[in-house]
């Protein structure tokens, strides 16, 4: 048997969904196995999209949800990065910058960024500062520790020739630090914004007044198991988009890369 | 770099005696800027206690109940739930992720599902896992085994995906069944794959449960955090906070021993 890289063919995936998509009609619409109070029918959740999109649920229409979602998480992922990597980068250049702040982060680290939640309720209220905050946590530790590991994993060789042609503090930051840190920092960065998106629908599930976590809150409290699914695929579909936006300034900050 | 007035390089290491005065200054730096914000009076106490508060709160919570048990029984009944969940999760997540780098049907029925779900947050299934198991226990472990799931299930892929291909073959060659193929050859060589991801899914259940429990529960360190909330009580909060890290690296110190220990019985 040729166990190389194999390739799935398009066809199983596609015939897959389409079996799910019949076994989802059967049991619901055609012989109601699953009863209408535990999972909705296509039918209810084509209907509960429609209700959110045309007259809005929870106070507004699903786009608007879906927007105050984003923003928030891209206020706090912004900021998190904005602060996060240049402390990282001064963390992995310098010893003493990393002996002097590790602590902080030995006592941080393992504290999840949804148990900042409560926290953030306390001090901000259940406002949009709130969620920024938590966002903030959720994004500024992994943030600063792969721009830490970033610098650690470049080449001595390339500092040194750096340094022996006597290249200026800005250029061997903006030149040597910056470009060879870059790959892991993005890697973490992918994984720190699916950390925020989690974050985000949580503290909206807890307390909010918008949002798509605010939608599922709204719906689990309404016993409407459609409209859970329409917030849940949303929740999905937003996050893939915004891993996807990630991609796309991946690949224009590192067009060295472009295979 | 003969003269002094170079600068040193900074990415030299530090020596012993500079490295301890730098971390324990950091330490110190850390609880002093914290216990200068709670004294100058720019924050109520209630909104921002002094550390020490906050360990006192800590001591008081593990000999009085609050919110009806103490700190100790509150992590406890949270520890099994996570137990549940994350056993769960490797004892269907494991075998499915060994037979997907075995049969290739499989591989090519469940990949597409799996990366789709994988776009769902975990916390998202929390509606669901209410509406289906209720708020006690079921729930909780449902939003568990979400989060710990696919860890177990790629690493355990992975792992068997890497397998040296002279090991199946010779193994084909003698006529080894499925069965035997799957426990005898690629179980073995995916084993620290697997337990790499067991602490990855480790650390994304603990996550999880503290969510399922701020959301849903009547029991728990997460329902201690929202009740303290609730009471606008810093010090529980924070305690509580204290406690879910304590746990959390505790789980993560447990299975790095695991996988160090088998790494070098493995002679790696």
């Amino acid at each position: 048997m040729a166990h190389d890289e194999r390739r799935r063919p398009v066809w199983v995936g596609v015939a897959t969904f389409a079996v799910l998509i019949v076994a989802w009609f059967a049991l619901t619409t055609w012989t109601s196995t699953i009863g209408p109070g535990r999972f909705p029918s296509p039918r209810e959740a084509f209907d509960a999209l429609r209700q959110i999109w045309v007259q809005g649920y929870a106070d507004a229409r699903l786009p608007v949800h879906a927007l105050h979602s984003a923003k928030l998480v891209l206020l706090g992922f912004v900021a998190a990065v904005g602060l996060g990597v240049p402390l990282g980068l001064a963390m992995g250049w310098s010893r003493t910058c990393e002996a002097f702040a590790n602590p902080t982060f030995l006592l941080l680290r393992p504290i999840p960024p949804l148990a900042w939640i409560p926290l953030a309720i306390v001090w901000l209220g259940l406002g949009d500062a709130a969620k920024v905050l938590v966002i903030w946590f959720a994004a500024f530790v992994p943030a600063v520790i792969n721009s830490y590991s970033g610098v650690r994993s470049i080449e001595p060789h390339l500092v040194e020739a750096a340094r022996t042609l006597g290249v200026s503090r800005r250029r061997m930051v903006t030149e040597v630090l910056i470009p060879g840190a870059l790959p892991m920092i993005f890697g973490g960065l992918r994984l720190s914004l699916q950390a925020c998106w989690t974050t985000l629908v949580a503290a909206e599930l807890i307390g909010a007044i918008a949002g798509l976590g605010h939608v599922l809150y709204q719906a689990s409290l309404d016993l409407f198991p459609a409209m859970i699914v329409v917030g849940m695929v949303a929740v999905a579909v937003t996050a893939a988009l915004m891993t996807i936006a990630l991609d796309i300034v991946e690949r224009r900050a590192m067009p060295w890369r472009r295979a | 770099m003969a003269q002094g007035l170079t600068l040193r390089d900074p990415t030299a290491p530090l020596p012993f005696a500079r490295w301890l005065a730098l971390t324990v200054a950091g330490f110190l730096a850390f609880f002093a800027v914290w216990w200068a914000a709670a004294a100058s009076g720019l924050a109520p106490p209630q909104f921002l206690p002094s550390p020490g508060a906050v360990a006192a709160q800590f001591v008081e919570l593990t000999h009085t109940p609050f919110v009806g048990y103490t700190l100790q029984q509150h992590l406890a009944s949270s520890f099994g739930r996570f137990a549940l969940g994350f056993g769960l999760a490797a004892a269907i997540g494991i075998p499915l992720g060994l037979m997907m780098g075995w049969f290739r049907a499989l591989d090519a029925i469940v990949t597409p599902l799996f990366d789709a779900l994988r776009f769902v947050a975990p916390i998202a299934w929390v509606p669901f896992a209410a509406l289906w198991f209720g708020t006690g226990i079921g729930g909780p472990v449902m939003v568990i085994f979400s989060g710990a799931f696919p860890p177990c299930v790629i690493n355990a892929y992975r792992g068997a995906r890497f397998v040296e291909p002279r090991f199946i073959e010779a193994a084909e060659t003698l006529g080894a069944s499925n069965w035997r193929m799957i426990t005898e050859v690629l179980l073995p060589s995916a084993v620290p794959s697997i337990v790499a991801g067991l602490r990855v899914s480790a650390g994304l259940g603990w996550q999880s449960l503290v969510g399922a429990e701020l959301i849903v529960a009547s029991s728990g360190i997460g329902y201690l955090l929202v009740r303290g909330q609730a009471n606008i009580s810093t010090s529980i909060v924070m305690s509580g906070m204290i406690a879910i890290g304590l746990v959390g690296f505790a789980i993560d110190i447990a299975l790095r021993l695991v996988e160090r220990r088998i790494n070098r019985q493995r002679g790696r």
